[in-house]
């Protein structure tokens, strides 16, 4: 048993943070980066590229650094703290997972040094309207067209699909459409004729798009990985996003909590800090036992994305989700209650806070679905 | 003991449920469903017709406009009011500075405002709060200074509903500082177009503008727009919070709204079905309805003993009415969004993009996540959810 990090992944905690802290440490800044026509800050992101967190969870070999999931949990813990805005789980962990495991030699050697240098980002078109959270409905079809294919259908709310310079999309190239079979990935320009896509802010202050494929001609070696068997690949690297979501939400929860308890220590009401009445230092006391109940969590993830059984890697990606979502779910609720009205002013953190809290609780499948695969499962895996 | 209206009162909602329906516009009725913010014209729009057939104003005395209604009557009327997502009159206007008016005003204030307050010819806003005056209001700071015939106002008032459409204020001010900070309060009128009151703009999380703040420098407000007596003021504001028992549960509205939200589960694809497929869905919408049921209820013992006049013991009625209103309106937001599942996320710029754009997902569902934002209010103004547990603990179980 051991849960302490490495010096090494010491060092980077270190860094990331206080590489956070200098770019989001005010608040203001965040606006700034938000009101970017792209949504996000290009500097923040060749900052990322020199500190190495772009090429971070690729080989070495492909021009990475070779971090696993415990460096990307710090990474998203951090960028959780900040409320960072950068298309960093589109382009690296959904985008750069699917490719670093799906794509040949080539695609690699060209795609992953761009990506860790910041010159390329990605997004991952999956989603579709009907499907909600089952990752194996997918309408989208790619059929043979001459040497190539031929993709239609349409993707939704695809996370930094607005800005991203390659779409990863997944079709159907056999089977109905919710079969587990017969899901192809495909690497695409989103200059490609057919191709549109409509940007748009979302809730939480980030960007995602629509993107539709209508008669979108691709080359031969636009497929990515095994024809007609992504679906495994693809539950694999949206376990490893739920990873990462689940730190993010950690490190937002923690904030949250902070700022919530410095400000009971100095509202004054009745003559006295608010802090004073037992009825929210319980309230208080409750969210420290949810952020350490979420920091288990977000390390049971960390562990278990790389269990080799599929099925209990799954299931326990299931169930760290579904806590963290209901814990980032109360914690969010209770500090606006604990502040009062401020809480409610799109001027002060702690609203921003909340909220991006109940856009990742649902990110990938909310609380239910995610409960739901743990009891279809009879429970949580045996401890190995 | 039985649930069931006698045939007048049958006849009573029957008469009202048709009037709502057929006589308030259906746009602004869609939006009030759906959640979306009115529009001034709205509102006044809305208040007009409801006072031209008396029904703006049930709860005034029926000299100015009020009717003569049982109790039942007046819950049936808000119920129904509600059901059919008819904007409420304005409470400030309505709820709060008519009755007071009304009943501590003098024959000139009333002469002067009550029909242009029932007919929202007057805008009025309330100015309670201040930045450091929350739940502790009686410390409130904002004074008031006699020169003259006038009062002399300074000091801030903040969280001050659509301050931007008001014409008047009605605010609490501090008029004697040297007693007990209950006994040093006055109400007073100020026309919003005063030399010296500005008002600056506060953006909720929902992105919307509800809610201002209100700055008072050296504003001359007439000694006649003094309310009753001076330092009465906090009597006049406990009358006031006091007066709005029917309606703070905003049962009907939530009952609308729950139907709604599974009205749009049934057409909501989500995998295989629909998402009122879902039994974990299906699930917490029930308990919704449960608690709904059990807290109509409660409302309506609370009718009937108002009825009846039994008592004038502590009551906590009130208190519970507005936790757990509160609490399941929240719920029914939470639901609205669960129902939009991914699509409650895009926050598209209309403006930016142009009008005419269809949304980005179902047309309702790019509202659902700025209501369940916007709707963590609800256990906070109106005496937080903590205060009335207080209230509960100690005014009532003596704690
Ligand atoms: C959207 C919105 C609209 C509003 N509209 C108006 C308006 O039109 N006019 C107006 O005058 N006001 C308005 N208000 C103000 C509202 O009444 C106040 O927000 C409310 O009284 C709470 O005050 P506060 O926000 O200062 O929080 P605080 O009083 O600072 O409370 C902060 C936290 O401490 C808790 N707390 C405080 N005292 C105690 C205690 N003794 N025991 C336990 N817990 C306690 C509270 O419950 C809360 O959780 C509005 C507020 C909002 C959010």
């Amino acid at each position: 048993m051991d849960f302490d990090l490495t010096d090494e992944q010491r060092m980077l905690a270190d860094s990331i943070g206080r590489l956070v802290t200098d770019s989001y440490g005010d608040f203001e800044q965040r606006k700034a980066y938000r009101a970017d026509p792209r949504g996000w800050s290009p500097a923040n992101w060749s900052g990322y590229a020199e500190m190495g967190l772009l090429g971070l969870p690729f080989a070495e070999e492909d021009g990475g650094f070779g971090g696993g999931p415990v460096e990307t949990m710090l990474v998203f813990e951090a960028f959780g703290r900040g409320l960072v805005v950068e298309p960093y789980l589109a382009t690296v962990v959904l985008g750069g997972g699917l490719l670093k495991r799906a794509g040949t030699a080539a695609q690699r050697a060209t795609l992953i040094p761009e990506i860790a240098g910041g010159g390329l980002t990605l997004a991952f078109a999956h989603q579709e309207r009907q499907a909600r959270h089952d990752l194996h409905d997918v309408a989208t079809t790619a059929r043979p067209d001459g040497t190539g294919w031929r993709l239609d259908g349409a993707k939704g709310v695809v996370l930094h699909g607005d800005t991203a310079g390659r779409l990863i999309v997944s079709a159907r190239t056999a089977g109905a459409r919710r079969d587990r079979e017969g899901i192809s990935l495909f690497l695409l320009d989103p200059a490609t004729h057919g191709v549109t896509r409509r940007g748009y802010a979302t809730q939480d202050g980030l960007r995602a798009a629509e993107v539709v494929l209508d008669g979108v001609l691709l080359p031969a070696d636009a497929l990515l990985g095994p024809e007609g068997g992504a679906l495994p690949l693809i539950e694999w690297v949206v376990d490893e996003a739920q990873a990462a979501i689940c730190a993010e939400a950690l490190g937002a929860m923690e904030v949250l909590r902070d700022l919530t308890v410095d400000y009971l220590k100095q509202r004054t009401q009745f003559g006295q800090a608010i802090g004073n009445f037992q009825a929210l230092q319980h309230r208080a006391a409750d969210m420290l036992v949810a952020t350490e109940q979420a920091r288990s969590m977000a390390m049971y993830a960390a562990m278990m994305v790389q269990e080799s059984d599929a099925s209990a890697r799954r299931v326990a990606l299931s169930a760290a989700k579904a806590l963290v979502a209901r814990l980032a779910d109360q914690l969010g609720k209770d500090a606006v209650q604990l502040h009062g009205g401020i809480a409610m002013t799109e001027e002060y953190k702690a609203g921003h806070y909340f909220k991006r809290l109940a856009i990742l609780a649902g990110l990938f499948g909310d609380m239910d679905h995610h409960l739901r695969v743990v009891v279809a499962a009879g429970g949580l895996p045996e401890a190995a | 003991m039985d649930l069931r209206y006698t045939p007048d009162e049958i006849a009573f909602r029957d008469d009202l449920r048709k009037f709502f329906r057929s006589e308030i516009p259906l746009p602004i009725r869609r939006k009030v469903s759906e959640g979306r913010a009115l529009a001034r014209e709205d509102y006044v729009t809305s208040q007009r017709i409801l006072h031209a057939r008396g029904l703006a104003t049930p709860n005034w005395p029926v000299a100015w406009g009020g009717q003569d209604w049982t109790p039942v009557q007046r819950y049936i009327y808000v119920e129904e009011l509600q059901a059919a997502a008819v904007p409420q009159p304005l409470g400030f206007n309505v709820n709060m500075v008519g009755p007071v008016i009304a009943t501590f005003g003098s024959e000139a204030q009333k002469q002067r405002f009550l029909p242009a307050t029932a007919n929202l010819d007057i805008w009025w806003a309330q100015g309670f709060s201040e930045p450091g005056a929350g739940s502790d209001l009686a410390s409130l700071k904002t004074t008031a200074k006699r020169d003259g015939d006038d009062f002399i106002l300074n000091g801030q008032k903040t969280w001050t509903t659509l301050g931007q459409y008001a014409d008047w204020i009605f605010c609490l001010v501090r008029t004697d500082a040297t007693v007990r900070k209950q006994q040093g309060i006055s109400f007073i009128l100020a026309d919003m177009k005063t030399p010296g009151i500005s008002v600056r703009p506060i953006i909720t999380i929902d992105g919307g503008h509800e809610v201002n703040e209100v700055f008072f420098d050296d504003v001359r407000v007439p000694a006649e727009n003094l309310v009753g007596e001076l330092n009465k003021g906090w009597d006049y504001a406990k009358f006031l919070l006091s007066n709005e028992r029917i309606g703070i549960a905003r049962i009907g509205m939530t009952k609308e709204r729950l139907a709604r939200v599974k009205r749009l589960a049934q057409e909501t694809p989500a995998g295989e079905g629909m998402v009122w497929d879902d039994p974990d869905f299906r699930r917490r919408l029930a308990w919704s309805e449960i608690e709904l049921k059990a807290l109509e209820i409660t409302q309506m013992r609370v009718v009937a003993a108002q009825r009846s006049k039994a008592s004038d013991k502590p009551d906590p009625s009130s208190s519970i009415l507005k936790i757990k209103g509160s609490e399941i309106q929240q719920q029914s937001t939470q639901l609205l969004m669960d129902v939009a599942g991914p699509y409650a996320m895009p926050r598209p710029d209309r403006e930016e993009e142009g009008l005419n754009l269809p949304s980005v997902g179902p047309d309702w569902a790019d509202a659902a996540a700025p209501l369940f934002f916007n709707y963590r209010k609800v256990s906070i103004y109106g005496g937080s959810n903590e205060i009335q547990r207080n209230i509960i603990a100690k005014a009532f179980l003596g704690l």
